[in-house]
Formats: C-alpha cells, structure tokens, sequence
C-alpha cells in the first residue's frame, strides 16, 4: 500500500506531556506540515515562550531557541534580522503574547519585523495552574478570578487580532481555530500564507489560533470544545484582519 | 513517636488529596504534621507525590530520606522509591498499577487492587480513598476513626460525598485485616 | 496551612491592603489567595500584566500609605530590580516576598535557596540595603510576614520575607495573628491630594542633584549600621558545647536540624547557627564563636556554590576555618545527606 499521509517529520514521534485532548498537539502538528511541506525544515528556527509551549523544545526537530517569558518577539527580531535567510516563527500563548509580552509583540510588529507569530489563545494561563490571562473572558472563572471576570474589575477581553491589525505594518495578520477538522484545514492553509509571506521578504504576519484548555477550564476534551465553540469563539470571531497580498498568495 | 510516609503515583491519581487529609487528621489529634507535595511541570499525566511527616514533637526535615511507608500508586513510583523505606518499614501497593514482583524481604508488603475496589463501589475516582483506607489498617499512628473523623469535617459542605469515600477507605482496610504483611 | 497561603493571610492580618502579582511558579497560591480574600477586608487584588507592572503598581500604592505587597519567584523577582530600587529610593514602605527556585534564568520550578546574594546585596541598582527576613517553617513565615510590615512603616523601606519553595508549598498547623487596623491617613508623607497641606512629592530618586543624592545616601548608610545594632535575629541550637557548627537558613536549617538530632545520637557535638535576619546578618554570633573549641563551621545551603559564605566568612574573621555543602538547581537537600557530609569532614580532619 502507498503511504499517502503521514505525521510530519518536523515533530519527533515523542509522546506529548501536552495533557489529554490539548489543541497544542494539534497545532504543533499543522505548523509542522506546512514547514515540512514548505522544505523548510532545515532552515526554520523556532522561538519558544515560556508556558505550556515550551515543552514544544522537546518535540520539535528543528533548530528552537528558548526565550524568557513575553520575550520571544525580541529575540525573534534579534534571530531574523542577523540570519534574514532563516524561517522564523514565535509560538507564545496568553500570557507570553497578551500580558507580559504585550510591548514586546506590538513594537515587533510595529517595526514589521520578518517572522511570523502564532498566537495560541485559549484564555487562560495554563502551565502555572489556570490563573487569568488577558484573553480571559467576563464571567469566566479562574484561579485569580475566582468569581469570575469582571469588567469593573478586570476589564475586557483582548482582541489581538484587532490591536495587531491597527498597526501599519503587518502584511497579513489572521484569527483560526481548531475546534473542527475544517477549521484546522483553514488554519494550516493560513499558516502556510503567512510562511510564504515571510519568505519573500514581505513582512511581519500573525496568525492567532483558537485553543482550549480542559484541564485548566475544569472541563472534558470534549465538553472543552463545544465551549469553544459557544464562547470563545462568539468572543473572538475567525477572520482574515488585515491581507495586504491577497491575491498573490 | 513519628511517622514518615510517602504517596507517589501520576498527576490526576489524588495523591494529594490523601496526604493531606493525613496531615489534617493529624493535626485534629493535636499531633505535628508537615505535608509536602513534588510535581513534575506538566499539568497532568507527569508524577505527583507528596510526603507527610506525622510526630508527636517538633518536625525537622519533611522531606526526609528514609520513610516508614511508601504508598505506589504506579510502578515508577516503586522503582523510584523502594529504596527509601527503612527496613521493617511497609509497602503498600496499588496492585492495578504495579504488576512487577518487589525485590525487598525486609519490609512489610500490602497489594491493594484498590482501581477494580473502587470501581466495585462504583467510584472508579475513588481509588486512592482505597489505599488511604489500607494505610489507616496498616499504620501505628493514625486510626481509621480519626481519619474518618477529620474525613467528614473536610467534606461537611460536600456531605453527600462522605458515603462514598468512607466505603473506600473501609474496603481498603478491609483487604490489610486480609493480608499479613509479606517479608516477614 | 500551605506555607504561600499562610503568608498572604499573615499580610492580610497586618494590614495589607492592595497585592499585585503575575504567576509564577511556585509562588502562585499568593496571588491566587489575595485575589479570594483581599477584598474581604475592603483591599484590592490586581494580577499584573508583569512582574515589573506589579512592582510598580505597589510602588503607586505605597505612595498612598497603603500597606501593599507583591510577591514572586527568582526570574520574576530579577525583572522587579527597577521598581524595587525605586521603592527604595522613594522611602516607601512595602513588602517582596520572594520564593526561591533552581537558577540562573528560567532555572527549575524546585525549591533551591539561590537568590541569596540577591536578596541581601543586590535587590536593584544604586546599592541600597533591605531588612530580609527567611523563615524556617511556616509559623515563621506567618510571623515574620505580619513584622514585615511593621518594619517596612517603620523605616520607610522596603522589607523582603525570603523563602522557598519547600516552605510555600508545604502544610502545617499555625497559629495566626490579630487583625490590625491601619490608617494611611497617619502616613504624613502620603499622597492624597493637597489639601490644606503643602504638596507631598514621591520621588523615585533622591534628588537630581549629586550633594543631594550622597546626603540621602548617608542618611540610608546610617539606618543600615542601627539596623546591625538592634534588628538582627537569630538561632543558636545546640552550639554551647559544640565542635562543630552549621551555619543555615530556612528551609535548608531546619532540615539540618534533623542531621544534628542525628548526629548528636552518634555522639558528635554539633550545633547550628541560624541566621532569621539574613539582612543584617549575624556577624556577632560568629565572631563570638570559641575558636579554641569550634574546630569549623559549614555552611550548608540549597545553593551550588554557597552564597551565605562571604558573610559566614566576613563574622568569622578568619578565626576559624569553614567548608561548604549543599545542593542545588531545584534539588532539595536531604538530612541524611548532611549527616554523611558531616562524617566525612570529621574523619578527614584537614579543612579549607
């Protein structure tokens, strides 16, 4: 029989400490094709942030650098702009990206530096035990919002899709999800966009992917995806934000 | 008079739940206790354990290297920390788990199926209450009663479960009345 | 109580009315619990966006006369060096509870005792002191967080509670203390709007100028040397008879206490020096050591190399000879191990 699909080469075959029914697995995996396909393994670097992620060190089979927590956009500046020939992704979550990385990500983005972010958001701080994250929802309890969380208190969510999109500079910056296999499709096709983008030099791209957390939103893998589907993502709506190469990708 | 025990299984067994309800039982009998708990840093799945040390005085290290008991809820559990039990120590083991023969005879051994118990009971979760019940047979520090005791307190604004893990913990000490601790 | 808890309900009790922290392991159940409890007693809980937010949110809280803290582990309390400086600078009272982890960097998520240069000499730029204070069990953690405060008011500084991650996340039976009643009205220097007063300025510096800058400065040096004179406490266990002694702190001296037990069970007189105040340090209590009967101290520490040997050092004048053991990176030490160590330096006889 011919082997027409397989996992890709780009994750080692390891088995994940990612928890039961995680979407990082799945994200790992889709970002890993496309590289794959893409023949970049070998020159891709990746950033890693500080988080659930960061275990990505171990799975990856690709050159990664470890950064310190909200960081990995300057150091990702720092990589590209001394190997401009290299792939280079950051993959962060809320925390890193959305709370104490948030100058760090915006002033990339804002110089239009050439590597591409994915955005893991699924509302929560995962790795240090469920506490709230920027991207939390109102009335979504968590370990530092007991009671849920309140705008008086703690504001709204945060649209970084939206914040990123208001800068001049990003060539194409993307909300997915990977709640369905269509929506997982969708992601990696955008994934692929915003690699090509980066390759031909056109500038800096963000891809935000939608995620959940059962663990830490105390809820099965399954029951986690359906409250995806019934909050987060009303919260955040999938779209392209900004595509300034629409046609020629 | 002191007790030192150590609980380890994977993240997700409730291995803290029982070291702690160990360190509040002790502390309602006016004992000194310390409960200390060791993840590994993936949120499940990776190992857990947790160490308590029940005394009658001042408590110095609660981590200290050699134990009395060692509940394993999984085999690497065994084969991390079989050698900390001092001799004439006890061994209990979750027998679901732990399939390999234990190479000590200076202990005193228990194998509890405490998983396919609690499933009996019809509370498949409950099986860490199981070897909670088989350390309150096995120990000389703590009794059922006062574990019981402080038990129900802990669960007085969930009193509907206190049935249940009360069955646990009385079938786990029901299979230690059965069995005479092996190596002897 | 969990050892983080109980220091956040002792903050609460002393009048702590406003915490800003980010997670981090292993201090989490700080933030976690002021963000249930603060506002029971009309204070308030903000999860900073960063652990440089957060220390300058108590900064701005602290200029106010609230009793405020924020709490943190290692990397986290690395980024806080500005703001911590600033507090300093700024004469404002407020309590860091820093909890220890393996290091440098990211380091591991284990309890270690490796920020102790940190803590005691270099919290942030600008040389500056802090009264650090490391409890060795959690009925100290509560205690010593409740005179925190008292402290930081006191002598309009901040004041540091240093632990670990043994003693924070661990659990034992503690008494607490009385809730105190605070007035931040009483604080004269506070911002709280002008009125029918001249303006009250906080300034995260003392002055532009050089003279005032070295005038303010003295000043400091001046708190600091009263500080060696009447604030420092400490442990002497068993050291009355003692050939040998430890020198320890926290979580690492109570775990020798277990060793000594056990070595003095073999018949060998040792004892334990225990710095509480590791900011002023005990410089007396080893400068009083016998030499003539103390034939070395150890200074046993869950840091690779020792941190607390300068200062062991620095009391001892070169009176007696001293050695050092301990583990590190997140390992925590064990008592058997000290008792092995211990042993082994006797039989060898010669020392460093």
């Amino acid at each position: 029989m011919e082997k027409i699909y397989s996992r890709t080469s780009t994750v080692l075959p390891k088995s994940s400490g990612f928890c039961p029914g995680c979407l990082h697995g799945t994200a790992h995996s889709i970002l890993g094709k496309v590289i794959e396909e893409e023949g970049l393994r070998e020159e891709t670097i990746g950033i890693l942030p500080i988080g659930c992620s960061t275990l990505g060190a171990f799975y990856w089979d690709l050159d990664v650098v470890g950064s310190a927590h909200g960081r990995a956009p300057a150091v990702a500046t720092g990589v590209k702009r001394c190997n401009p020939n290299n792939t280079v992704f950051t993959y962060q979550g809320d925390g890193d990206l959305a709370s104490i990385g948030l100058s760090e990500i915006i002033h990339a983005a804002n110089r239009g530096e050439n590597f591409t972010s994915i955005f893991v958001n699924n509302n929560i701080y995962g790795m240090t035990g469920g506490q709230a994250a920027p991207t939390t929802l109102i009335g979504q309890k968590s370990t530092t919002t007991p009671f849920g969380r309140s705008v008086e208190k703690d504001g709204y969510p945060m649209d970084m899709c939206n914040i990123i999109s208001q800068l001049k500079a990003p060539v194409y910056v993307a909300r997915f999800s990977l709640d369905t296999p269509k929506n997982i499709i969708a992601a990696k096709k955008g994934i692929q966009k915003a690699i090509r983008l980066q390759n031909s030099g056109k500038g800096f791209t963000f891809i935000e992917i939608m995620s959940n957390c059962p663990t830490n939103w105390g809820m099965s893998a399954v029951q986690s995806i359906k409250w995806m589907q019934e909050n987060s993502l009303k919260e955040y709506p999938l779209g392209i934000f900004v595509d300034k190469y629409k046609e020629e990708f | 008079m002191e007790n030192k025990i150590m609980i380890s299984g994977f993240g997700g067994q409730g291995v803290m739940l029982i070291g702690q309800l160990l360190g509040y039982t002790a502390k309602d009998v006016d004992k000194k206790s310390t409960f200390y708990p060791a993840y590994g840093p993936e949120q499940r799945g990776g190992t857990a354990n947790c160490t308590i040390v029940i005394s009658d005085n001042e408590i110095g290290s609660p981590v200290p290297t050699k134990i009395d008991t060692l509940m394993a809820l999984n085999q690497p559990s065994i084969d991390k920390y079989l050698d900390k039990i001092k001799s004439g120590g006890t061994l209990i083991i979750n027998s679901n788990h732990v399939k390999q023969k234990v190479d000590r005879n200076d202990i005193s051994i228990y194998e509890v199926p405490a998983d396919d118990l609690a499933r009996e009971l019809g509370f498949a979760k409950a099986a860490n209450m199981v070897m909670l019940g088989a350390y309150a047979e096995a120990n000389n520090i703590l009794t059922q009663e006062q574990i019981l005791s402080t038990l129900k307190v802990q669960l007085a604004r969930k009193a509907e479960f206190f049935d249940l893990n009360k069955a646990a913990i009385v079938k786990g000490s029901e299979t230690i009345k059965n069995q005479v601790g092996e190596g002897f | 109580m969990k050892g983080n808890e109980a220091i956040a309900e002792a903050a609460l009790r002393a009048g702590c009315r406003f915490f800003a922290g980010y997670p981090i392991t292993p201090q989490n159940e700080i933030p976690e619990y002021m963000s249930k409890k603060i506002h029971e007693v009309g204070g308030t809980f903000v999860q900073g966006e960063s652990e440089i937010a957060s220390v300058n949110m108590i900064y701005g809280a602290a200029a106010t006369g609230t009793r405020a803290m924020t709490s943190s582990s290692s990397p986290g309390i690395s980024l806080k060096a500005e703001g911590i400086s600033y507090l300093a600078a700024a004469k404002l009272p407020s309590v860091i509870v820093s909890v220890m982890r393996g290091g440098p960097g990211l380091g591991s998520i284990q309890p270690a005792q490796q920020d102790y240069l940190q803590a005691t000499k270099a919290m942030g730029n600008g040389g500056f002191k802090l009264i650090v204070l490391a409890p060795a069990t959690i009925q100290e953690s509560v205690d010593l967080t409740y005179k925190a405060f008292e402290l930081a008011d006191r002598d309009r500084n901040p004041v540091v509670v240093l632990t670990d991650g043994v003693t924070g996340s661990m659990m034992e039976p503690v008494v607490l203390p009385s809730m105190i009643q605070v007035d931040k009205a009483d604080k004269k220097w506070a911002v709280s709007g002008a009125m029918g007063r001249d303006k009250n300025f906080i300034a995260g510096t003392a002055g532009i100028h050089p003279e005032q800058q070295e005038e303010d400065n003295i000043k400091s040096k001046e708190l600091y040397e009263r500080w060696q004179r009447e604030d420092v406490r400490v442990e002497e266990f068993m050291t009355g008879d003692a050939d040998i002694v430890i020198a320890a702190y926290g979580i690492t001296a109570r775990i020798a206490k277990s060793a000594i037990k056990q070595l003095r069970e073999q018949g060998i007189k040792i004892g334990l020096i225990r710095p509480i105040t590791v900011s002023p340090f005990p410089y007396e209590n080893f400068k009083n050591l016998d030499p003539n009967k103390v034939k070395k101290v150890i200074v046993v520490e869950m840091s690779i190399p020792s941190q607390m040997i300068d200062d062991v050092r620095l009391g001892l004048e070169g009176n007696i000879p001293t050695e050092t053991f301990g583990r590190s990176g997140g390992v925590v030490i064990s008592d058997d191990e000290i008792v092995d160590y211990v042993k082994r330096s006797l039989d060898k006889g010669g020392d460093k």
